[in-house]
């Protein structure tokens, strides 16, 4: 962690973490990935592993609100940045406006790739709200879905698009008058 | 799989970095956006028992143009910065490196990985590895004894190899001229992945016309390389068909399970004729 003590490499650091808007602080080996400690250590087990080289997307979550690939960090590379995992989506049981959607178009069968799918589409959304049925079907080829074939979560992304845009022109409009 | 056990360190600056890499010796490594190196930790296939974490040298993350109007890279900037180029910088010139972007892995992948990592990574198909080669980029780097530029056509030396010494960190990357006209297409097995061919064209058009121009290849040999055969057409006022047969005639690349030799000269063919038609298109 410091930039000249020199220990084993198995001994065990300090790593913290803000998750979900909470400050954590667990203390593993240097090799953890992300993945591993959000859900060994922090046991928030909703972010999935797949194949550990950035291929399937299962592992998706934000890192300062920008999709990454949790399998392809080490936790300690992720200190001072705000994560956000699948868990941060609901207002307890209240699923949010893109899981909802998802339920909706069928975009999910068994769920495995759903929690990367999720954090996909809401960090991209965040980045491009106007975003075309185009852009969706070319952001989600990032991860692998073997159930639904793509195209009811194409739909679902671009419904929960399509209605927050209408959402934020009627609040604009309610606002002008 | 998980990766072996080693040290993280995080280096405050370039200085820093420099001085830990150096100390450490030949069993450390630097880590950028780890979008290259942690899969291949996960899989030991690298097993560095020390790693110097340059990620939060925000130094580094910058673009910016000189007054000549070159281009200067920050080696941490990320391929999604480029994608975005929140500043405009580069307008005027270099759109053909925003648009190439869109050929690098997915979002998820471009949020974290690096210019620089691209490069010192220096797969002998990466995009930004066959920018360099077709702008002719400089590579500005640092070690304990200092700084050095290295021109591309001296920096890529191979499968994964590079002119870098382990102890020297790429810090910057200049692209010395604009280039209005140039693109860049490729052909993989599926979206996102490691192209099988890739090529690049950057024309001098002047009035309407083609006066001659650079074509570069990836996916041929070790590392991108220049057809000097089909530039030569370009300034010959040959057709872009005839600048395409003579770049699949001089290609001599390799083949492999996926791909064989002769099917790669056809990409190469097909692609560099595209990529002569968009870069003349804009
Ligand atoms: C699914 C997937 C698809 C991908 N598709 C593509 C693609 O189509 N095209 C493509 O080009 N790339 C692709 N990539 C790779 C991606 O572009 C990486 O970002 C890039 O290769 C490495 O950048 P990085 O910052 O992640 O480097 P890291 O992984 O952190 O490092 C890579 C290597 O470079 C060294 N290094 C990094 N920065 C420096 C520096 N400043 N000075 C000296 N050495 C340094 C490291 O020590 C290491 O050896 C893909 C990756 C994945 C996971
Ligand atoms: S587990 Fe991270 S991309 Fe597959
Ligand atoms: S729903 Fe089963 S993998 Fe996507």
């Amino acid at each position: 962690m410091t930039d000249d003590t020199f220990t084993t490499p198995r001994e065990p650091q300090l790593i913290a973490l803000n998750v979900n808007g909470e400050q954590h602080e667990v203390i593993t080996e240097a090799r953890r990935t992300l993945v591993d400690v959000l859900r060994h250590e922090l046991r928030l087990t909703g972010t999935h592993v797949g194949c550990e080289h950035g291929i399937c997307g299962a592992c998706t979550v934000l890192v300062d609100d920008r999709p990454v690939r949790a399998c392809l960090m080490f936790a300690a590379q992720a200190e001072g940045a705000r994560i956000r995992t699948v868990e941060s989506l609901a207002d307890g049981s209240r699923l949010s406006d893109l899981q909802r959607a998802f339920s909706e178009h069928h975009a999910l069968q068994c769920g495995f790739c759903t929690p990367g799918f999720l954090m996909l589409a809401e960090g991209f959304l965040a980045e491009r709200p106007e975003a075309t049925k185009e852009e969706i079907r070319e952001v989600v080829a990032a991860n692998m879905c073997r159930c639904t074939g793509y195209q009811t979560i194409v739909e679902a992304i671009d419904a929960c698009a399509t209605a927050r845009r209408r959402a934020c022109a009627q609040a604009c409009h309610s606002k002008e008058n | 799989m998980k990766p072996a056990p080693f040290q993280y360190h995080r280096a405050r600056d370039v200085a820093g970095a420099v001085r830990l890499l150096a100390e450490l010796g030949d069993e450390a490594k630097a880590i950028a956006g780890g979008q290259s190196l942690v899969g291949m930790m996960n899989f030991r296939l690298a097993r560095p028992h020390h790693l110097v974490d340059i990620g939060g040298l925000r130094e580094l993350d910058r673009m910016h143009r000189d007054a000549d109007g070159a281009l200067r890279i920050g080696a941490l900037t990320t391929h999604h910065t480029v994608e975005s180029d929140p500043a405009g910088t580069l307008a005027q010139g270099f759109e053909v490196l925003r648009r190439a972007m869109a050929w690098i892995g997915h979002l998820p992948i471009r949020t974290r990985g690096t210019v620089g990592g691209s490069m010192a990574h220096a797969d002998a198909t990466a995009e930004w590895c066959l920018l360099a080669v077709l702008l002719d980029a400089e590579f500005v780097v640092r070690g304990p004894l200092g700084e050095r530029t290295i021109a591309a056509g001296d920096f890529f030396l191979g499968y994964y190899t590079t002119a870098l010494a382990p102890d020297e960190l790429l810090v910057e990357i200049v692209f010395p001229r604009t280039a209005p006209h140039a693109a860049l297409t490729e052909f993989a097995e599926r979206r996102g992945d490691f192209a099988i061919v890739a090529a690049a064209v950057d024309l001098d058009v002047v009035d309407g016309a083609v006066r001659g121009g650079r074509v570069a290849l990836g996916g041929v040999a070790a590392a991108a390389i220049r057809v000097p055969e089909a530039e030569a057409v370009l300034t010959g006022g040959g057709s872009f068909d005839a600048c395409a047969s003579a770049a699949a005639a001089a290609a001599d690349p390799p083949g492999d399970a996926s791909c064989g030799p002769l099917y790669r000269k056809e990409l190469v063919r097909t692609l560099v004729r595209r990529a002569c038609e968009e870069a003349m298109s804009r």
